[in-house]
């Protein structure tokens, strides 16, 4: 195929230019090494786009705190401000490596590897445009969660080999919020899995696909979905450590929790880690309950799928920059708390909400009782949870 | 309910965003050194000395009396007297600071120097911008680095200033009334030569200096 | 001999042999977890995707940290500076290596060896499903018992502690 068809294929579907252009060049190559060269153009994207997106998140995350701060963000460095993360990657790069003296160092060494790589693997299977998925799993969801857990395990790395109390201290923590919330993360993953019948994230997308009526068929626009949607968001904030569930790297209180020792490019890589966990989680979400790729309405399908995954993301951005601007941080007993004595039973509650509708005549009915069995579940639970306040004379135990 | 807060709170927070657009109020931010928020006036930073009309030396008007450098907690004053005298603005011929130091790496801006001084000469700047290249040399301030125009002052503390102006020019008014009084008695015939050399020597500095 | 399972084998063979070796306790238990991942790898060989994944979520995102926090909360101050493998390396070698020789004895001289190969049945999530309900669903329940009594152990050990002032 030479340059003028291809541009003309191109222009002529937008909406699959880059699989286009991914065929065209993976046949440039010689039969021998197509398999990987087609790997390679696979994943070349997801590593320059998702760090770039991370570099923009940070420039937005500072200059809308800012805002909501009453102050304006970083804007010297470039047109307002929008080179900072150029400034600030610069200085990551350049800055002494300090390893301290007693630290374990290969454990040290490898722990910010063995944050990074998990967090980047996730991204093959989330599918960014029609057709546009880098690995289609059968069981895609469960890629996800499983190599997700594997981050806990580096957390755990990098607090102890620090032979630091406080970074260790700050690791338990992490890990502990962790566990907790994936609990809840995958129970409210599951309900999606149920209502579609299958693991892969390609076909959750497809069974989105459909509009009737003013709403598309996403399934946040169902009961169950939206209440799996908004507990999926909160246990992927507590998930990636982030505001207000960011005790573990609780900037005014433990300084740094599990990376203090760090610095220069490791303590890059684990804010890189850090917020690549939170696109993974946000892209999730968009796949399982925000439709992918769909456009919110048929009149607008005209729009390239990629355009819509990104945009939804760039939304889930700002929900998440606009949620650390508002909420104080959580302390751990609450967390824990609300992981367990909330999140957990209205996850199961949310279950049996979704098999309901599914079992249930299509109609107002099943919207009726689903949306009650919820909203019941969540007042009693609310009370359960919140009416714990009982002050006794506080009792000590000192260490045997 | 539960999570009513949380919503109450983002509705805030999403408020002070998109104000921050609009309103003035919202973002409060003053960037320095491109903006700067004009000082108070009764702010003060370091002193430094008076002088009346255009020319710094013919107008100065300290007399190295050398009370502020007695009074200073600090000691950051260094004054020298000068050999020869000048007039001064009521025309008495008075001596003049050859030599007048202040060391601002030493001086608190306590303003005990502005406060005893009874010629109202040194009074408190609001320049706070001082840094040079002069690692130990620019933490000096010599004479004439310290002589700013009373038109200065005027700008910088402008009541205060008035009030002063006020008060010398009063003062001014009694020694010339007087100069004349002595004058008027002494053209009487030198037939009393003696009740004119009691004229009452010229006035000193009212007591009210601050 | 394919490439990718020789060095899946080489990771799995390799962690488990430093996980028996190494002095550092912590060391070995992150070496076990390698272990796992390449147990993973080696299912996903076989095309097993949804055992390959089970095995990373349960084993690596929980056992592991299982392993991690008890040797953490048991010998938290263990930071001596002496040669990397412990002195009982290879006792232990030639133990496992001992019994290692037995089953493998016991396992080729049995009428497992001569089997035919099975067929390969269709591992999709949906037949293991159907499977787990309709044939297994008693081995299903047992084990939902048995995490629910755990699950409930925990909680009257961690509660017990606080009631016993």
């Amino acid at each position: 195929m030479d340059i003028g068809t291809l541009l003309s294929r191109i222009f002529g579907d937008p909406d699959q230019a880059f699989v286009t252009l991914k065929h065209w060049l993976v046949d440039l190559a010689p039969p021998a090494i197509q398999p990987l060269v087609s790997i390679m153009l696979s994943i070349a994207p997801i590593l320059g786009v998702f760090p770039l997106l991370f570099a923009i998140t940070t420039v937005l995350e500072r200059k809308g705190l800012g805002r909501i701060q009453n102050r304006l963000g970083p804007n010297r460095v470039g047109p307002y401000g929008w080179l900072q993360p150029v400034a600030d990657g610069l200085k990551a790069i350049i800055k002494e490596d300090v390893v301290p003296r007693a630290a374990d160092k290969v454990v040290h060494f490898l722990a910010p590897v063995v944050i990074v790589v998990p967090v980047l693997l996730v991204y093959a299977v989330l599918p960014v445009g029609r057709n546009m998925v880098a690995i289609d799993i059968d069981a895609g969801v469960l890629f996800f969660f499983a190599v997700g857990a594997s981050t806990e395990l580096a957390i755990f790395m990098a607090g102890w080999a620090s032979r630091n109390k406080y970074s260790l201290l700050g690791a338990m923590r992490a890990i502990a919020q962790m566990i907790s919330y994936e609990v809840p993360l995958i129970l409210s993953a599951v309900t999606v899995v149920m209502m579609t019948g299958s693991l892969s994230t390609m076909k959750i997308v497809e069974a989105q696909g459909t509009y009737h009526g003013l709403l598309p068929d996403w399934h946040v626009f169902t009961p169950w979905g939206l209440a799996g949607f908004l507990m999926f968001m909160v246990a992927a904030t507590a998930e990636a450590n982030r505001s207000p569930f960011d005790i573990p790297e609780g900037e005014s209180e433990i300084i740094a929790g599990y990376f203090v020792e760090y610095s220069g490019f490791k303590f890059a890589l684990f804010f890189l880690g850090e917020y690549l966990g939170l696109f993974a989680a946000s892209g999730l979400a968009i796949t399982l309950f925000l439709g992918g790729w769909h456009a919110p309405a048929e009149w607008l399908t005209w729009v390239p799928s990629y355009v819509w995954f990104f945009t939804k993301l760039v939304l889930f951005i700002a929900m998440f920059i606009w949620v650390r601007g508002t909420l104080p941080r959580v302390r751990m007993d609450q967390l824990m708390n609300f992981a367990w004595k909330f999140m957990l039973p209205l996850a199961l509650v949310n279950i049996l909400a979704a098999a309901l509708w599914r079992f249930l005549p299509v109609g107002p009915a099943r919207w009726v009782i689903t949306s009650v069995v919820i909203l019941g579940a969540y007042l009693v639970l609310a009370r359960v949870v919140g009416g714990e306040k009982h002050f006794t004379k506080r009792e000590y135990r000192f260490a045997e | 309910m539960l999570g009513e807060g949380i919503i109450k709170g983002m509705a805030e927070t999403a408020r002070n965003f998109f104000g921050s657009y609009v309103h003035e109020h919202r973002l409060t931010t003053v960037e320095y050194p491109e903006e700067r928020i004009p000082a108070k006036e009764n702010a003060r930073q370091f002193p430094f000395l008076v002088f009346d009309g255009k020319d710094p030396m013919a107008g100065l008007r300290c007399v190295a009396c050398q009370i502020c450098e007695k009074e200073c907690p600090p000691q950051c004053i260094y004054i020298e007297k000068s050999k020869d005298k000048k007039p001064d603005y009521t025309g008495k011929a008075q001596f003049y600071p050859a030599v007048f130091d202040i060391d601002v790496s030493v001086c608190m801006s306590c303003q005990i120097c502005v406060e005893v001084c009874p010629f109202e000469a040194i009074k408190m700047d609001t320049e706070f911008e001082l840094s040079n290249h002069d690692r130990f040399g620019g933490l000096l301030l010599k004479r004439d680095d310290l002589a700013k125009s009373n038109h200065y002052y005027h700008t910088i503390h402008p009541s205060e200033a008035a009030e002063v102006d006020a008060r010398l020019q009063a003062e001014k008014e009694k020694a010339e009334a007087k100069a004349k009084a002595a004058a008027a008695a002494a053209a009487k015939p030198a037939a009393k030569p003696a009740p004119a050399k009691e004229s009452a020597p010229p006035q000193p500095a009212p007591a009210a200096a601050g | 001999m394919e490439l990718a399972f020789v060095i899946t084998a080489v990771i799995v063979l390799g962690g488990a042999v430093a996980a028996m070796s190494l002095r550092n306790l912590v060391h070995c238990a992150l070496c076990l977890a390698l272990t796992f991942a390449g147990l993973a790898a080696m299912y996903l060989l076989l095309q097993a995707q949804f055992v390959a994944f089970v095995q990373l979520l349960v084993y690596v995102g929980a056992v592991a940290v299982l392993v991690v926090f008890a040797i953490l909360l048991t010998r938290g101050d263990d930071t001596t500076h002496q040669s990397v493998f412990s002195k009982t390396s290879f006792i232990g070698i030639s133990v496992a290596t001992l019994a290692l020789a037995c089953i493998l004895a016991a396992a080729l001289s049995s009428y497992v060896a001569d089997r035919l190969p099975p067929g390969k049945p269709e591992a999709s999530v949906k037949e293991i499903g159907t499977q787990l309900m309709t044939q297994y669903v008693l081995p299903l329940e047992a084990v939902g018992l048995l995490l629910t009594a755990a699950m409930i152990g925990a909680v009257i050990i961690a509660m017990q502690e606080r009631k016993a002032k």
